[in-house]
């Protein structure tokens, strides 16, 4: 004992010889994995995408040659586009729509159990069904067209029925309604999570000042949730920044690459045309862009964050 | 009440506020339930019917099930896929509780560095060591098995992290009283510290679970045979064979889905405990 606490006196820090090896063990099968799958992995890609590695696997060592060849493809130009595309669409209205249901799921409301049973349903529904539904729902004379064709009838409106699937001006949106679908409830049971942590006599103290429904949500709700909307924020981008199955299944990226996201052309430079080295060097470009945003926004988070030990 | 105020929702709204509430959430729950009611009712029609907007009753039958399973090796994408699900699940927290023991109860040269080093490697995207995870995988022979699906996953940095966190948690006393009673670390890992964390374990196998069922680039780029692919990989090949087949692709989607969505509804609220914990990790 007196040996036990003596070295738990000096810090927690301080290692012990005799579990030196027992601990080594417990890591070994995990060690393994990481080393294997992970760095290893990480070396290879960046040492592929400084290479010229295509059907023959390793030819020579290129140096930045696929990185500014990437930067001369139209097609990756054109990816990165759409991926930008998918986060300044997807990311806001996600949060939105999450924050919204989240609102109205934390009100002393019949149902609620049931409501958030279904609101959650599409989360853990395998994405390549709900892009399967998504394309009949979608397709030129399927429901979504012809719902909308009655309203606009009702109201007068001329109306042409959008070809969702298979018009570049459509198809990114095709992806975002997917996406919108299956990912709203996860942000909600997140919010959810956060609004049921906020205290009521937070509440209490603004009636008691005179606050209306808004300024409560302005002044109380919106700034303790925000550490909230800050993760959120940074998982879906890093989340968009990624997309891949939707549109993969949904409009195979097409028409005319409109809606291909940079992860699919990474798939399809590797696994198609057999360009691992160019494949890699976009999944750097990809990294690096993720790493830039995540860094630029916890710079920012100082702003509008709020944090209650502060 | 004050005491409550955490698990308590607001305040009862006034009537008209709860009854324009409630429409809304009607409104939304019909919307999110569409897809999966549409899924349902033309995976009972024949596709001829559904596109002429037929919807008698005699004209549901389970003909497109039965096509389906004809047409598609269904069965062979379950086995797949529970064979990769139930090991993934079981080997990766099982790893990653051995590590998260060491890395959170025992004191040994390097812990902080080694630890960093992992927790660093959660910023590196998917895409990144998709390439060379085949080229490995490959190099050792198990290119289109089922080990290219398993063993690469049976390593997670997050599912370690999360246990760590919560081993940190739990009073070192208690290893200490057992290493007086001369128990091995073996020993407290599998009977102090494993025991005590029988709700984070059960979370974390549900998230780990709903993950690897549902997992779509890794098992589509390490297969190729019809014969080894998963259920979400056999479904999107499905739609590339037969992009209209309307009523067989539902029904398809519906084997797909109906053992999550089972699961799902019996234990919905691990899964939303899950979800929660993987979101409330770092406060």
């Amino acid at each position: 004992m007196s040996t036990d606490t003596r070295v738990r006196a000096r810090g927690a820090f301080r290692w012990r010889p005799d579990q030196q090896w027992e601990a080594y063990l417990f890591l070994v099968p995990s060690f393994l994995g990481f080393f294997v799958f992970v760095v290893l992995a990480v070396l290879m890609s960046l040492g592929i995408s400084f290479s010229d590695w295509g059907l023959t696997g390793w030819k020579a060592f290129v140096g930045l040659r696929n990185y500014q060849a990437l930067l001369r493809d139209p097609v990756f130009w054109q990816t990165a586009s759409n991926t930008v595309f998918y986060i300044v669409t997807i990311v806001p209205l996600q949060l939105l729509i999450g924050l919204a249901m989240a609102l109205a799921l934390n009100q002393a409301i019949r149902g609620r159990i049931f409501y958030r049973l279904v609101y959650f349903m599409p989360v853990v529904t395998t994405i390549v069904a709900g892009a399967i539904v998504f394309r009949l729902l979608l397709s030129t004379n399927g429901p979504l067209n012809e719902l909308l064709g009655n309203a606009a009838g009702l109201l007068g409106i001329p109306f042409s029925a959008p070809n969702w699937l298979g018009s570049s001006d459509y198809s990114k949106w095709a992806v975002v309604i997917l996406t919108l679908w299956k990912n709203a409830g996860f942000t909600m049971v997140v919010y959810l999570a956060a609004l049921q942590g906020v205290p009521q006599e937070l509440y209490d103290a603004a009636n008691t000042d005179g606050a209306g429904p808004w300024q409560r949500f302005w002044n109380v709700t919106l700034p303790l949730i925000s550490p909230t909307t800050f993760f959120l924020l940074v998982l879906q981008l890093i989340g968009a920044f990624q997309l891949f199955t939707e549109p993969f299944v949904m409009t195979r990226g097409g028409p005319a690459n409109s809606s291909l996201s940079v992860v699919q052309y990474i798939y399809l430079t590797a696994f198609r045309d057999i360009r691992m080295d160019k494949a890699s060097a976009m999944a750097w470009f990809l990294f690096i862009f993720i790493f830039a945003f995540t860094l630029l926004q916890n710079r920012l988070q100082q702003r509008w964050v709020y944090y209650e030990s502060e | 009440m004050s005491q409550n105020s955490a698990v308590q929702p607001q305040q009862q709204l006034r009537l008209p506020a709860r009854l324009a509430l409630q429409v809304a959430l009607l409104l939304g729950a019909l919307l999110m339930l569409t897809p999966f009611l549409v899924m349902l009712v033309v995976s009972l029609l024949p596709t001829q019917a559904f596109l002429a907007r037929d919807f008698a009753p005699s004209g549901f039958s389970l003909a497109n099930y039965f096509a389906t399973f004809e047409q598609v090796p269904f069965l062979r994408y379950y086995l797949n896929s529970t064979i990769v699900t139930v090991s993934v699940t079981l080997l990766q927290i099982l790893i990653a509780s051995l590590a998260a023991f060491a890395f959170a109860r025992l004191r040994f040269r390097g812990r902080e560095t080694l630890f960093l080093f992992y927790l660093a490697t959660l910023m590196i995207p998917f895409p990144v060591t998709l390439i060379p995870n085949f080229l490995i995988v490959k190099s050792l022979g198990w290119y289109d098995t089922l080990w290219a699906l398993i063993v690469p996953s049976l390593f997670s940095v997050f599912s370690t992290f999360l246990l760590r966190q919560y081993y940190r948690g739990i009073p070192i006393d208690l290893d200490e009283a057992a290493r007086m009673d001369g128990a091995s670390s073996l020993r407290i890992w599998a009977q102090v510290i494993v025991p005590l964390s029988g709700p984070v374990l059960a979370t974390l196998a549900i998230f780990v679970f709903q993950g690897t069922w549902n997992e779509f680039l890794w098992p589509l780029v390490a297969t190729t045979s019809e014969n080894m692919r998963t259920i979400p990989v056999g479904l999107a090949a499905f739609v590339g064979q037969y992009s209209t087949a309307w009523g067989q692709l539902m029904a398809g989607s519906v084997i797909a889905l109906l053992p999550v969505l089972i699961i799902y509804v019996l234990g919905q609220n691990w899964f939303v405990k899950g979800i929660t914990l993987s979101g409330m990790g770092g406060r």
